[in-house]
């Protein structure tokens, strides 16, 4: 017993804290999957197809099985990867259409890179040998490449056995759902009304690989009681759970570990065939065996995002104000179903409508296989589909009518006294305040300053002219109330699981479900249970990652962790203080009414008696004396299921030089503002903030994933997919409002892809600002040297020939040389 | 097969390997000095960078063959008596990791880039390690953290921190 000391520990939440994580990552020490070594341990490597869609004839092992090293090789039939259905959790229709996904194709080849055979051998480079000596004998089928030319009537088949190329149609319609008006009236009376206009454009979501650092990477041993499988992965209670639905194997005896992740993105939300392929070789063979993809099957076989093309049609009055808007897209699924592929474009249903007060609305979407990489989640999933249409949107409706850009966003969007504010698509905005942040932003950006810039270059016809490009955004964060994914046909809920271990020495071992691959949750986690009982930050330790410490949990993905998941430990904290408050009245011979809980200590009410709840949990180890019909244990678990999504904003302002000689894009500022609510730690808020720009800026600019004729893919190396370098980015000026979530007790919202979402339609907006003096119309992601030079030229009558296939790379990696007008730096840009 | 002996991170080695293993091979699977990681297959992304006889290399780009006779500094080599190097130090007060993939090899080239220019400018940071890739961070705060460790590391700068000269160089 102690008594209460007046020195309160400093509030963690809000502290810039430096990472718990970054010792081992920057020493070296790191668990990377790949990283694993075990006696005995076997190595993988695939064969893939190099056709789109082939027949497969006979396969050849036989050179392969000669090599020295080889332990077998196997085809699809010889492990039963050709039987199994990869799982697709999200059927968003009752008819959808399904087709199997085998882990490796049995009969027929549905895209370029689709694994048929594995070969199993002592080291990974005996594998590789081996594996270009596997012969497959193929009959080329036409490959299905055009989303629009996939649906129309007699269209090759991807998969015949379907019928059709068509995955599902989804319709949202605000007339039918009592939300709003009916789109089509809308737009039907705009046409005739003299104070109105339609204004209709079709945008393109060019393919993108979300390219985490980290090569995905699983070891699988069954050697023990338990198949022990380590994997590079977002979501290891999901692919646990799935490994045992899709298997038929018993749930309790598998454990999935992902140790340190690099990266994910989305890119690693998935129940990947190579894991399903690893796991039935072990399982065939009774040894470890690791399966690491190289770069180039990574862009070739892991799941890609976005591809989409949009059609919006609004219909505004002359002044301004936003009376209809009907959304039309085709999504293309590639050759199979991801996890939640399908569901993609549906979460940007939800968001087109953004932070707009439209009173009619309409989507309908048409999701379609190709003979492609299948597409799924990759970072904001959905949700920068939408705000990049609705931003771009709203830029071609003020140049239409005449409208400053920020003038019209302001004329349509909610405003901060009328939350909490019910949407057309029927979600509930609980807080915002979109003018706090304008305000902020265009401050910090000097938007005046620059447009006057602006005007200076075009009036002396600068060679390099400024554009100015405006995003003001939402996104739905914090995936998900379980309800709402019930009525969206989704496989799972959106819970979250938190449990904590109050030690004997009074440090906490904290149990989560989610599970990080670099965003700092051991750290945010820790400063949260800190506060919540009072403890010191270092004598909290995050666990995570291993099914079998953490058994329950849903996993990292639609910034869900603090959102969701930081609540489920708050929850569990205030369950350890709950228990503990009678073990400390009864240390302190008081009644429990008396007691109140601050700073980590019990104290008696206007008493300086107390006691620490440290101290708690080192009696109930003791367990010596504790009172009669109390278990001795202040140990707690929680699970918390939200009650609404989080709506995180933001207004992000970008400026950019076009060399009009040249078509080259360069960042010249960047400013954003973004209400995430609470924040846990600045620090790591801004570090997220930083990374999804560089993502959103990436899209607008320099990544791009097309295939050629055959359906090859043409960018399969880092060389030809820029992602792009610190020469192409600039430092971008970030700050925070606040207008803490009223959904949950932190009043968090939600950072990991604000920062994508927002960002691609202001840098597309603002290069179009620029050439849009020339007459260009409309510029295609990524805004490339060659597309802007195309565009500029073309609409100066000067004939530019617009044969793409002879430039295969974009733009990146160039930002050296750009910025030095010379080609100074040979070593690093090419 | 051939000889090959090296000095990585301080500690003589000598093994038989195949004349095509690469030196990010032999560093992870016959040493165990998995800290330095592969990232691509075609020497874009960087993550594999050390230091070969004081200068940074792409180990996936040099053959472990070339690398006999020569000395070899990992990240995992860079720690004194527990004390970081003071751009491993920078890097962590300034958040410029997230994953951590890129780390190794980021803080190795940045080292080397610091050997060269020991008071970049940020545009010099950008353009100095743009042969490593990253997706986490923006790229803002590993700038800002070179620029950071180049402050630290002025000669003065620091009691409590190595001097620059035993910085740039090879081996321990």
């Amino acid at each position: 017993m102690t008594t209460v000391e007046n020195s309160a520990p400093a509030q963690e939440i809000g502290r810039d804290r430096r990472r718990k994580e970054d010792r081992r990552l920057i020493t070296g020490r790191t668990r990377w999957t790949d990283n694993q070594a075990i006696t005995g341990l076997l190595h993988l490597s695939i064969v893939r197809s190099p056709f789109a869609h082939a027949e497969i004839g006979s396969i050849d092992t036989s050179a392969a099985k000669q090599v020295p090293g080889v332990v077998a090789v196997y085809t699809a039939a010889d492990i039963g990867a050709d039987a199994v259905q990869l799982p697709c959790a999200w059927p968003i229709t009752k008819d959808m259409k399904s087709p199997q996904r085998p882990a490796l194709a049995g009969s027929r080849v549905n895209f370029a890179g689709e694994g048929v055979a594995v070969v199993v051998a002592r080291t990974a480079a005996a594998a590789k040998d081996a594996a270009e000596l596997v012969e497959v004998d193929y009959s080329e089928l036409e490959p299905v490449l055009d989303m629009e030319e996939a649906l129309k009537e007699g269209a090759t088949l991807v998969h015949p056995e379907l019928g059709t190329n068509e995955n599902a149609q989804w319709v949202f319609d605000s007339g039918e759902a009592g939300s709003g008006g009916s789109a089509s009236e809308a737009i039907a009376a705009a046409e005739k009304a003299d104070d109105q206009v339609v204004i209709t454009r079709r945008f393109r979501q060019q393919r993108l690989v979300p390219v985490f650092m980290e090569p995905r990477s699983t070891v699988v041993d069954p050697t023990g009681e338990q198949l022990v499988m380590w994997s590079s992965t977002q979501v290891p209670h999901i692919l646990k759970t799935m490994l045992a639905l899709t298997l038929g194997l018993p749930e309790h005896k598998i454990r999935v570990i992902a140790p340190d992740v690099g990266g994910g993105f989305g890119g690693k939300i998935a129940v990947a065939p190579e894991e399903v392929v690893t796991l039935l070789v072990a399982q065939k063979l009774g040894k470890p065996v690791k399966w690491t993809e190289t770069r180039s099957e990574s862009l070739l076989t892991a799941h890609h995002g976005r591809d989409q093309i949009q059609d919006l049609t609004v219909a505004v009055t002359k002044d301004g104000v936003i009376k209809g808007l009907d959304v039309k897209l085709i999504a293309d699924m590639g050759a199979y179903l991801g996890l939640v592929g399908p569901g993609v474009p549906i979460l940007g249903a939800f968001m087109f409508n953004a932070i707009y007060k439209i009173p009619a609305y309409r989507f309908d979407c048409t999701n379609v296989f190709t003979t492609k990489t299948l597409t799924d989640a990759y970072r904001g999933a959905g949700r920068p589909e939408a705000t990049f249409g609705i931003e771009r949107m709203m830029d071609e409706v003020a140049v239409e009518l005449g409208i400053e850009p920020m003038e019209l966003r302001k004329k349509n969007w909610i405003k901060h006294e009328e939350f909490p504010f019910t949407t057309v698509s029927t979600l509930t905005y609980d807080t915002g305040n979109y003018e706090a942040a304008t305000e902020q932003a265009m401050s910090m950006f000097d938007y005046d300053g620059l447009r006057r810039e602006q005007q200076e270059r075009r009036d002396r016809g600068d060679v390099k002219q400024l554009g100015l490009g405006i995003s003001t955004f939402t996104e739905m964060c914090g995936l998900a109330p379980s309800r709402v994914l019930g009525s969206l046909d989704y496989g799972a809920g959106g819970w979250e699981t938190a449990a904590i271990r109050m030690l004997p020495t009074g440090k906490a071992e904290v149990v989560v479900g989610v599970s990080p691959h670099g965003q700092g949750h051991e750290t945010a986690f820790s400063q949260i249970i800190a506060d919540k009982l009072g403890i010191p930050f270092e004598d909290v330790e995050i666990l995570h990652g291993d099914t079998q410490s953490s058994y329950r949990g849903l996993d990292t993905y639609g910034s869900r962790s603090l959102a969701v998941g930081g609540i489920a430990m708050v929850k569990a904290a205030e369950k350890v203080v709950e228990k503990a408050k009678p073990i400390a009245a009864y240390m302190l011979e008081a009644s429990e009414d008396d007691l109140e809980f601050t700073a980590g200590k019990f104290s008696v009410k206007g008493t300086d008696k107390g006691v620490g709840i440290q101290d708690v949990a080192l009696a109930v180890f003791a367990a010596h004396d504790y009172p009669e019909g109390i278990e001795p244990d202040i140990d707690a678990h929680a699970t918390f299921d939200p009650e609404n999504f989080s709506y995180p904003h933001g207004t992000h302002l970008c400026a950019v030089e076009v060399d009009t000689e040249t078509g080259f894009v360069s960042l010249y500022k960047y400013v954003c503002v973004d209400d995430i609510g609470t924040v846990i730690n600045p620090l790591i808020v801004e570090g997220q903030v930083h990374g999804g720009l560089a993502q959103g800026i990436a899209q607008a600019l320099y990544e791009d994933a097309p295939y050629d004729e055959s359906g090859t893919l043409l960018s399969g190396t880092l060389v030809d997919y820029t992602l792009p370098s610190a020469a192409d980015l600039i430092s971008f000026d970030t700050a925070n409002t606040s207008t803490p979530s009223t959904t949950n007790p932190l009043g968090v919202k939600g950072v990991g892809e604000a920062g994508t979402i927002a960002s691609t339609p202001a840098v597309v907006n603002a290069v179009l600002d620029a050439v849009r003096q020339y007459g260009v119309k409309d510029i295609e992601m990524p805004t490339t040297p060659y597309r802007v030079w195309t565009a500029l030229n073309s609409a100066k009558g000067t004939g530019a020939q617009s044969d793409e296939a002879n430039v295969a790379s974009p733009g990146a990696g160039l930002g050296s040389m750009a910025k030095s007008d010379s080609v100074k730096n040979q070593g690093g840009a090419l | 097969m051939a000889r090959i002996r090296t000095t990585v991170d301080g500690l003589v080695y000598e093994d038989d390997v195949e004349p095509r293993m690469l030196l990010v091979q032999y560093l992870r699977e016959r040493l165990g000095k998995t800290g330095t990681v592969i990232g691509c297959d075609t020497s874009n992304c960087g993550a594999c960078t050390v230091h070969l006889d004081g200068l940074s290399v792409k180990s996936c780009s040099v053959l472990a063959v070339q690398a006999n006779g020569s000395e070899v500094l990992t990240v995992e080599g860079l720690e004194r008596d527990g004390q970081l190097h003071p751009v491993q130090q920078a890097f962590h007060d300034n958040h410029a990791l997230q994953c951590g993939y890129c780390t190794p090899g980021m803080i190795m080239q940045s080292i080397d880039l610091l050997g060269d220019n020991p008071d970049p400018t940020e545009q010099e940071v950008r353009e100095g390690i743009e042969g490593n890739l990253c997706r986490c961070t923006g790229y803002q705060n590993i700038v800002r953290a070179v620029q950071d460790a180049a402050q630290k590391m002025k000669p003065g700068a620091s009691a409590s921190q190595p001097a620059t000269s035993s910085v740039a160089g090879g081996g321990a």
